[in-house]
């Protein structure tokens, strides 16, 4: 029996470190390669072991999909492909592919240079890594090898995230990555068509949440801000270098010019200026807005936002700071973090999901007082405000894109085990599409029945479809042919066109039965009884009266013929072949009850 | 791309248009720049009686020979243009499109401008390649994709170079040396151009060049209305760049190198010559503007401008224009006219190598690539050559493709695949009967099992004669196969038939069955069986019959 198999490695049931083995018709994907942020030891990636035992994973993979630059999809690349080994092909999209390495490499650095850990993947490694990439473009079908074929759709999320779909044959599985179902400032929406998949693996981050409306979360956000400067605080913003950061920056920008402050906002340098320029060559990944107007003004390009100096923060009077890290767990960010803490007219605004251990996540779950190194204690006076930018569906969102893809079943990952169950219920109540949420290391086998494509031969096609057209096609017609089936090929010909092509002559079995009906009239009279008689009895049929004298029913053929011996009686030859039987034997029992008594 | 308003806005066209996304953006460029060159000169009137055979006869030459005036059209508007456009449906390279479940269409790179596409028109059996403006040259675009455009049926092959004598790189490097002799000489520059396309191959070997040549101070001039979105726009398809230009934006710096000369002010782009351009003007220049035909557009200017001096000059690089006949208006001139057309379109030689490398079955071409040039008729080796011989079309000629279409993909559901018993008939080939229901939807077939015959409603009083005529329409199987005579009368016997008799005759032979008046006539491929009224013998018979053939 066919089936399609899925282990996630990593993200199953847990936010962090995705990686999903698909198996389909005999193809082995994986999906993702990330890292988890809430771990610095082994369990930072996911156990490349439970693929194979023994044997290498080039041998047992067909392909490798990364959906987006995000570490926790991709932050194990390196490791995977390099150190513990693989050679195969890794597809991204063109975006993910220019990003990916830098992330990579500034993650790196943190874990080398800053924690001092050994035996950690090198720059060199991450270049070499990168050359097994292939890119592929939106909606373009890549033919993987003559059997597997995979397509990306896009996914909002962040520039170049995407959505893919792994095809064999007529099996198929969508892998969502992470997306975004409404569009944002720098986004668009992700979409698919109605691919009608075996199986939507999807993301569910917010399976329980429903967020209001973007408007709002805007406007109370830019009201914060505006409050902050007014009363001469200071805001820091802690973001991901890309994604968020735009967005917010683009907000922010778009509000100071129309109030004309003169408040400063900055940018940490490095990275994000970089990021900003990654978002200017690939404007094609933006939303419409800023693609329509980015000749006149690249919304990339901020007046307001300059970049941002280590000894600005020491300055006085307000102003806005963008700094990385989103989580607030190391470099700038928590620098600048510990700097404005102790003051409570500054305020620091969390934008995004922030994974357990980090600070970011401790000061959001109501800490106010956190132990630094040093055993020192850092006092945190300033206002920790919460908003929710990240660009995940919501449970709406997932709901929407079940909608669009009409999977057969779904497969939930890249959630918190209880907020998946809920929205498991939901999916399977709503949608009656039944739904999976393995954790890692459990497999979900899938039962699939794929139909076999074979050729039908257009004359075949062509004469079931014109009868099939009559009105009176209540009844489903019965289609015959014969399938010939040669080495791996299948094709589907009319029976005679079989015996045509395999050199064999038909042979006609051919039947004729006697009926003896006592009657003195001649032959010729005889024949036109035996035709009025059929003609008014078989309504249905095509019963006609020869010039010869004799009659046909379709095809079959009745003569009357005077008997040998009797005189007075006569015979009724009545001839058909094994193909009309039915209708032939009917027709002799009919005759033999002899013909009406002509009125 | 440029008549694509004629069609859809005046010919009642409804279906939808494909396209890749840089082509609309750089269509529209170029057809914006188009509209609004025209529309600078609105024409007060306009005559359309010339029009008339009789009288055009008597025009002056080159009126006299225009072709086909009849069909001139008035150039669209922008609302036109933006209708147009607002049809088209976006696709990428390779994208597979379905039509109606019959056929699939795949655009493919053809190498030869910024998305730039050849297309495969495929069904499950057939395949036709539509090969049209490609080029094997490395210059901006992604490399033209030949590997899909093998195993076609039918190639249609179109858009070869206009000027198949001339090397596009030995082109480029004649007019970057007659740019700077100019320059040196204190002469200024004219190059009447598109806003798009080979400029940016231009541009980029004088950005390596002004350096060599010393021409760093020689300030560059882009004069369009759509200048500054073609410089932009040409930034920001990385995805559909050649790797070269791919890994510099991966950096992330620009693809091409015309961001730097805007940035250090060596080259300045202008909607056109009013505003900005007359203050910042400074001579000896380069000038970069349309239209190439020289009938219209900001190019006309310069030519009143500079044509006077022989100190100038004029280099067409654009191809479709024969530079004779854009000069001839401005007759007689004092300025250097150098013609150096670079078309990277497909010359014959490269025809030929790519015809070898795809293997079509056929080839069909427009009727002028199957002769050499009408002015250069001695060389034949200016014409498609390829075995067997193009089929070659004219204008409006419709031409039936050389191949018949036999098969078509349907699908046989798996509980059906199930049921089906395969025989082997020959080593390697095996039979099965099929029997069942086709169910057709969007163009797709589905073979499914056929319905569990109903119970028959028993009981029930059989109303009329005609509810038990058998339906016809469950069709018998056809047989094959001989009957060897002395087996059958064997079987016959073992079933308690006597007094058999075998007669030979000239084909083949019959059994008699004498107590049962039963007449059989075996032949090597038929059977007939000739007995009285005994559906029961028959029947048996029958079977016998049966049991020596093969079914299909």
């Amino acid at each position: 029996m066919p089936e399609i198999r899925v282990t996630p490695l990593g993200a199953g049931q847990d936010v962090g470190r995705s990686c999903i083995l698909v198996s389909i018709a005999g193809k082995n994907v994986m999906l993702d390669c990330g890292m988890h942020m809430g771990f610095n030891d082994d369990r930072r990636f996911p156990d490349f072991s439970y693929i194979t035992q023994n044997g290498r994973l080039t041998d047992f993979l067909d392909c490798v999909i990364i959906s987006h630059f995000h570490l926790d999809h991709c932050g194990a690349l390196p490791y995977f492909s390099e150190m513990v080994g693989y050679d195969g092909p890794i597809y991204m999209t063109h975006p993910t592919q220019a990003i990916c390495p830098i992330l990579l490499e500034d993650y790196r650095k943190i874990a080398v240079d800053k924690k001092g850990e050994a035996n950690f993947f090198t720059s060199q490694m991450i270049k070499d890594c990168m050359k097994k990439v292939v890119a592929v473009h939106l909606h373009q079908t890549v033919q993987v090898d003559d059997e597997l074929e995979i397509k990306a759709y896009y996914a909002g999320h962040v520039l170049g995230a995407a959505m893919f779909q792994i095809k064999v044959g007529s099996e198929s599985v969508v892998y969502t990555g992470d997306y975004n179902m409404t569009p944002d400032r720098h986004l668009g929406a992700a979409w698919i068509d109605k691919c009608r998949p075996n199986l939507l693996i999807t993301e569910s981050t917010y399976a329980t949440t429903i967020r209001d409306s973007k408007r709002c979360r805007e406007r109370d956000f830019l009201k914060k801000v505006h409050e902050t400067v007014e009363r001469g605080g200071k805001v820091l913003i802690p973001v991901f270098a890309l994604g968020r950061a735009q967005e917010l920056c683009i907000l922010l920008e778009t509000f100071w010019e129309r109030m004309n402050l003169k408040v400063p906002i900055y940018f940490s340098t490095g990275l994000t200026e970089k990021a900003n320029h990654y978002y200017k060559l690939f404007i094609t990944w933006t939303n419409q807005k800023i693609r329509k107007t980015f000749v006149q003004r690249n919304m990339f390009e901020f007046k307001h936002i300059k970049a941002f100096d280590r000894a600005f923060a020491d300055n006085p009077g307000p102003m806005v700071v963008f700094a990385t890290p989103g989580m607030l767990h190391a470099g700038q960010s928590l620098q600048i973090f510990r700097k404005w803490a102790g003051n409570e007219k500054n305020m620091v605004i969390m934008p995004g999901y922030c994974v357990q251990g980090t600070v970011g996540h401790k000061i959001l779950s109501g800490q106010r007082k956190l132990e630094m190194e040093g055993r020192q204690v850092l006092e945190v006076k300033m206002q920790v405000e919460y908003m929710s930018f990240s660009a995940h569906a919501d449970a709406k969102g997932i709901m929407q894109l079940v909608g669009q893809a009409e999977p057969e079943s779904v497969l939930l990952v890249h959630g918190e085990a209880k907020k998946m169950g809920f929205l498991r219920q939901k999916i399977e109540q709503e949608l009656r599409v039944s739904c999976y949420m393995p954790a890692n290391g459990e497999t979900v086998t899938l039962p699939t029945s794929p139909s076999i494509p074979v050729g039908i031969s257009l004359g075949l096609l062509k004469r079931e479809m014109a009868q099939g057209l009559l009105p009176e096609a209540k009844k489903p017609r019965l289609l015959h042919g014969t399938l010939i089936m040669k080495d791996s090929n299948f094709r589907l010909v009319s029976s005679e066109q079989a015996l045509k092509e395999l050199g064999l002559a038909e042979h006609q079995l051919r039947f004729t039965c006697r009926v003896h009906l006592q009657d003195t009239r001649k032959e010729q009279e005889m024949a036109l009884r035996v035709y009025s008689h059929l003609k008014s009895t078989l309504k249905d049929h095509c019963v006609q009266h020869l010039p010869d004298g004799s009659v046909t029913v379709e095809s079959i053929l009745i003569q009357a013929a005077a008997h040998s011996e009797d005189p007075g009686a006569k015979v009724l030859l009545v001839s058909w072949t094994y193909q009309d039987e039915e209708l032939g034997s009917f027709l002799t029992a009919l005759l033999k009850k002899g013909l009406p008594q002509t009125p | 791309m440029m008549a694509l308003p004629y069609i859809t806005e005046h010919t009642g066209f409804t279906g939808t248009v494909y396209a890749t996304e840089p082509t609309v953006q750089i269509g529209r460029l170029l057809m914006e720049e188009l509209v609004n060159f025209i529309e600078r000169v609105p024409k007060a009137q306009s005559a359309s009686l010339w029009k008339n055979k009789d009288i055009q006869r008597l025009l002056p030459s080159p009126l006299k020979d225009a072709v086909e005036v009849s069909t001139w059209r008035r150039c669209y508007t922008m609302q036109e243009v933006n209708s147009a456009l607002s049809k088209i449906q976006l696709v990428g390279y390779s994208q597979k499109i379905e039509l109606f479940g019959v056929v699939q269409v795949t655009p493919l790179s053809s190498g030869y401008a910024l998305g730039s596409s050849n297309w495969i028109i495929q069904s499950h059996y057939e395949k036709v390649s539509y090969v049209s403006g490609s080029s094997l040259l490395t210059t901006h675009p992604q490399p033209m994709d030949q590997a899909s455009l093998k195993n076609s049926d039918v190639l249609v092959l179109t858009g070869l170079t206009q000027i198949p004598t001339a090397n596009p790189d030995g082109m480029v490097g004649e007019f970057c040396s007659n740019l700077a002799l100019t320059i040196r000489n204190g002469g200024n520059v004219l190059v009447p151009c598109y806003p798009s396309g080979v400029i940016y191959d231009l541009l980029e070997c004088l950005y390596q060049y002004i350096d060599s040549a010393g021409l760093s101070s020689v300030p560059f001039y882009f004069i369009s209305p759509v200048a500054n979105s073609s410089l932009e726009f040409s930034q920001i398809f990385a995805e559909w760049l050649c790797h070269n230009k791919q890994s510099k934006v991966y950096l992330p710096e620009p693809p091409f190198p015309h961001a730097e000369l805007i940035q250090t002010n060596k080259l300045k782009h202008y909607p056109s010559i009013h505003g900005d351009f007359s203050n910042d003007f400074r001579q000896p220049c380069v000038v970069f503007t349309g239209h190439p035909s020289l009938r219209f557009g900001d190019v006309v200017h310069f030519m009143e401008l500079w044509g006077k001096s022989s100190l100038n000059t004029v280099i067409f690089t654009e191809p479709d224009f024969s530079y004779l006949e854009a000069l001839a208006p401005y007759q007689p001139l004092a300025m250097k006219c150098i013609y150096c057309p670079i078309d990277t379109r497909l010359n014959f030689i490269q025809v030929s190598k790519l015809l070898k490398e795809v293997q079509p079955l056929h080839v069909v071409c427009p009727e002028q690539y199957t002769q050499p040039p009408p002015a250069q008729s001695h060389r034949m080796d200016l014409m498609i050559d390829c075995q067997p011989p193009p089929m070659s079309y004219r204008r409006a000629e419709v031409l039936a493709l050389p191949f018949k279409r036999r098969y078509e993909k349907i699908e046989i559901m798996p509980e059906l695949a199930d049921s089906l018993v395969p025989m082997e008939i020959k080593p390697g080939i095996s039979l099965a009967t099929v029997s069942a229901v086709l169910h057709t939807k969007d163009n797709k077939h589905v073979l499914q099992p056929p319905p569990r015959p109903a119970q028959p409603a028993s009981g029930k009083k059989r109303k009329r004669m005609s509810d038990d005529v058998p339906d016809c329409k469950v069709l018998k199987p056809l047989l094959s196969g001989s009957i060897p005579v002395e087996q059958f009368v064997q079987s016959l016997e073992k079933h308690g038939f006597s007094d058999i008799k075998v007669e030979d005759t000239a084909k083949g032979h019959i059994v008699l069955l004498q107590e049962a008046e039963t007449l059989i006539q075996i032949e090597e491929d038929s059977t007939h069986i000739i007995c009285d009224n005994d559906e029961m013998l028959r029947v048996r018979l029958r079977d016998l019959v049966l049991k020596f053939l093969q079914k299909f």
